[in-house]
């Protein structure tokens, strides 16, 4: 049997420093749980199960009510995703410009193949998400945390090159 | 990073005027700008007196609904034994709309001057700007001109020397746009599922924390600074038609035109010069076939509907449609208005928080309905189940997400009835293999 590893708590040092600082915003201690889920997942690239039941505790609220919240919201992953986790606009304004051929071209310059699968290196993850917010830029592209507008099929490969070797920026 | 375009004569560019000009984004090139005097101005006054220029330049809401602003202040309860609130809606993920992405990318100072006025109008000491997750780079804006506003007195606990204070914070979404949605905002903000409440109690009674709160657009607050500097009357003048709707609006035009991007025009601006004259028109070749002007929420036009149509509320009523967030998605004659009316319904049962039944059930259903008419598979049944379920689905939930999912299917089967039928009967080859 494999020994489940040992979580490491998240909220020690500065991350802690950072929390405490968040939660003397709100009159509520709960109010700094969207943020708190934001700083786990920069620290740890996703939100493992440890991570809730500390959140719950320095929030005073359940395991359970973290969950819920943790996977109402799209953006908190609940499961480790590839080293460069790729969103793509396919939203109608951005379909009408060519976003499912963006995709196209996305899935076959990273071996993805398809959508939510991780190419065979482990670099790239791609999804089709909804509206970006910058429908006159088509196409928006999210990797990771950059966000990339005016992606068409022409400049994916520029694009992957980009980030197959290690996260780059913007 | 898109670039905004040269402003066109035809503009009227107050609230763009420093799109583009990366100075105006810190503090002292904001002050150099003319910045912060509105809100030192306001300091000056009283705060119902600052309510009141609001309510006489017209202003209304630019975040959908189009609600008087100053009226929306004015239901603010007087007594201050309680907190009161400002709330910033900067979640900006309807369809269509790009408009408050670029006012913080390029002038955040001017949004952080209205949201400090709007906060001394309403006695709030605290201001959430509520930005969606996936706007990194306003939020990194943001946040170092809030920093900057801090750093050089404008906030804190003696703004600009008012011993007043005023705070203001940033709150990041995760992905939701029902988050757009003004309760389930405050709920998000409180650490909640982003499901939005039952009114009444309205905020300004009960909103954030209990407490009475007001939620405005970012656009809405970046006009106030203009308004208290230039006067009520002058941006009540600012109209083309209806003088019930007033000052400039900021149209983030996308989809298929040769010059995408966000216009700044006085409202009761004509659609048709929009979009051929600023916009250069429709890509080499095309035609107009139908427009959405205010989001993805609204009635669709047709071609003919479009050229007639008047940008301003009431002008885009009596179009048959609404002005909402001012994205106007332009279709030409190569769409598949079929699909895109599916891949529409999949965004709002995408993002139907599932509270009400009717939302939850009705998008999905509404989508599959669609997805069988794609793949070939659709009768005329299927187009009467449509209008059925969409009757369902208006006026009977908590929000507007379900009616909104029901706006685009009605309207499109209304007007664009032969590319269901050309589906429905063979005369389309089906383009889903699914359904
Ligand atoms: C489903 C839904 C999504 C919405 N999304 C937004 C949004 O992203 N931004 C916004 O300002 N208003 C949005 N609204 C409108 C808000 O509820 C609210 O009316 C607005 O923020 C009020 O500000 P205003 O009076 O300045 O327009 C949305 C409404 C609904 C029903
Ligand atoms: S539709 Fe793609 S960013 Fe809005």
């Amino acid at each position: 049997m494999q020994e489940a590893a040992e979580y490491q708590s998240v909220f020690v040092g500065a991350a802690r420093e950072k929390l405490d600082d968040i939660m003397s915003r709100y009159p509520t201690k709960r109010a700094a749980l969207l943020p708190a889920l934001w700083i786990v997942q920069e620290e740890r690239d996703w939100i493992p199960e440890g991570a809730m039941i500390e959140i719950a505790e320095l929030l005073d609220i359940t395991a359970a009510q973290v969950k819920g919240v943790a996977t109402f919201y799209t953006m908190y992953h609940k499961h480790p995703v590839g080293e460069n986790f790729i969103q793509v606009c396919t939203t109608s304004p951005c379909n009408v410009c060519g976003a499912e051929n963006v995709v196209k071209a996305l899935l076959k310059e990273t071996g993805c193949g398809e959508l939510g699968a991780t190419s065979p290196d482990g670099k790239f993850t791609i999804t089709e998400v909804e509206c970006l917010g910058a429908c006159g830029f088509a196409t928006p592209i999210m990797v990771n945390d950059d966000f990339l507008d005016s992606v068409t099929m022409e400049t994916v490969p520029e694009v992957v090159a980009r980030y197959r070797d290690g996260k780059a920026t913007g | 990073m898109g670039y905004p375009h040269k402003s066109d004569p035809k503009e009227n560019v107050v609230l763009s005027e420093y799109f583009g000009d990366a100075g105006a984004r810190t503090y002292d090139g904001w002050v150099e700008r003319g910045g912060y005097k509105a809100l030192k101005t306001a300091l000056g006054m009283e705060p119902n007196a600052v309510t009141d220029i609001v309510k006489q330049s017209g202003l209304r809401g630019r975040g959908g609904a189009g609600f008087p602003t100053g009226l929306k202040w004015s239901f603010m309860p007087k007594e201050k034994t309680r907190a009161h609130y400002l709330c910033c809606n900067a979640d900006e993920s309807e369809p269509g709309t790009f408009k408050d992405r670029e006012i913080m990318r390029w002038t955040p100072h001017a949004l952080i001057e209205g949201c400090a006025i709007g906060q001394y109008a309403i006695g709030a000491e605290v201001c959430y700007i509520y930005i969606r997750g996936e706007f990194t780079e306003p939020i990194k804006v943001m946040q170092a001109a809030l920093d900057a506003a801090y750093a050089n007195g404008v906030l804190g606990d003696n703004a600009m020397g008012s011993g007043k204070k005023l705070d203001m914070y940033i709150h990041r979404g995760a992905g939701a746009y029902i988050c757009g949605e003004e309760t389930a905002l405050m709920n998000s903000i409180e650490g909640r599922r982003g499901n939005p409440r039952i009114k009444p109690p309205f905020p300004a009674a009960a909103g954030l924390f209990g407490m009475p709160t007001t939620i405005n657009n970012v656009e809405t607050l970046a006009a106030v600074p203009h308004i208290i500097n230039r006067g009520a009357e002058w941006y009540s003048g600012l109209s083309l038609a209806s003088e019930k709707s007033s000052g400039t609006k900021l149209l983030s035009v996308c989809g298929n035109v040769r010059k995408p991007g966000n216009y700044e025009v006085t409202m009761g601006f004509p659609l048709k010069e929009l979009i051929y004259d600023l916009c250069g028109g429709m890509p080499e070749g095309r035609t107009l076939k139908a427009v959405i002007p205010g989001g993805s929420s609204v009635p669709i036009l047709t071609r003919e509907e479009a050229e007639g149509c008047i940008l301003d509320y009431e002008g885009c009523v009596a179009a048959g449609t609404m002005l909402g967030s001012g994205g106007v998605i332009v279709f030409d004659d190569s769409v598949d208005m079929v699909y895109q009316i599916m891949r529409l319904a999949k965004f709002y049962a995408h993002e139907s928080c599932a509270q009400c039944t009717q939302c939850r059930e009705g998008t999905a259903w509404t989508v599959r309905i669609l997805e069988r008419i794609l793949a070939g598979k659709g009768t005329q049944d299927d187009i009467d189940l449509l209008l059925d379920l969409a009757d369902q689905m208006t006026g009977k939930t908590i929000c507007v997400l379900s009616d909104s999912c029901a706006v685009p299917v009605v309207s499109g089967i209304t007007k664009f009835r032969d590319e269901f039928d050309a589906y429905i009967s063979g005369a389309r080859e089906p383009v889903l293999t699914h359904g």
